[in-house]
């Protein structure tokens, strides 16, 4: 049984205004998970739309330039960036539609909240995981 | 005249982030109702090559849609990217540099992108 003094034993740690250097020691709920890692796939999208755009562009200018996008993406280098940026694509747009039905007032409470949080995290990482075996050639 | 505090308190209007809120939410939905329609028909339509690749990029309809999907990415980037200044970067004139850097960026990669398109 927790009594007044045991908790005044070993107090809760208490965080006010997170520093960076706190971060590791903060426990995140899931939902904090899914809502930093929305921040942090759209930022590696964003660094990565140069990248994006040019191979959008090799893609389409001519059939040479579609061939050479084909060998640039036959590099192991190549295809493990390619399965990050596809993992943050989807989580981004996986968690994005949670935000989105949230912004509905739907599923608000801490139960609910917590369910589709780890259902973002378990739906993206999987649908990820599905085009990691693709891009290597699984099937 | 109304209260200015309180919930009755009028959030519209320059400087509130309304209009920046729903256009972020707007663009993600024009975003992910085209990127999955996308995705849908390349799984679908089984090895494209060349030609079945950039031939569906040939119709102006598919390049207007492809090309507002592209605006609306760039739209809500910046207000991404703007969020991520205002959260972290507190000197007003840093946080000033690297947002007219970010829409510079943002507004080439549009102009870019009417390039790619437009060469098909």
């Amino acid at each position: 049984m927790s009594t007044p003094t045991a908790s005044a034993k070993k107090p809760r740690p208490e965080f006010r205004n997170i520093h960076i250097t706190q971060i590791l020691g903060y426990r995140l709920p899931l939902a904090g998970i899914v809502s930093i890692l929305h921040r942090v796939s759209g930022v590696l999208l964003f660094l990565a739309l140069p990248l994006l755009l040019w191979m959008f562009e090799l893609s389409l200018t001519s059939e040479l330039s579609y061939e050479r996008l084909r060998g640039l993406a036959g590099s192991v280098l190549v295809k493990l960036v390619l399965v990050a940026l596809a993992w943050a694509f989807l989580h981004h747009l996986v968690a994005g539609i949670r935000f989105l039905v949230l912004d509905l007032h739907l599923g608000v409470d801490k139960q609910a909240s917590a369910n589709s949080a780890r259902a973002v995290l378990v739906v993206s990482v999987l649908l990820a995981a599905a085009v990691a075996l693709k891009i290597f050639g699984v099937f | 005249m109304t209260s200015k505090v309180g919930p009755k308190r009028l959030v519209v209007g320059a400087h509130y982030g309304l209009r920046d809120w729903l256009a972020q939410r707007v663009t993600a939905i024009v975003l992910a109702v085209y990127m999955v329609l996308l995705g849908a028909w390349a799984l679908f339509s089984g090895p494209l090559g060349y030609e079945g690749w950039a031939g569906a990029f040939a119709p102006t309809w598919m390049k207007v849609a492809t090309l507002l999907a592209l605006f609306s990415l760039f739209f809500h980037a910046w207000i991404g990217i703007r969020d991520l200044w205002m959260d972290y970067v507190k000197p007003t004139g840093v946080r000033l540099g690297l947002e007219v850097l970010t829409i510079l960026w943002l507004v080439g990669c549009a102009i870019w992108s009417v390039q790619i398109l437009w060469r098909v």
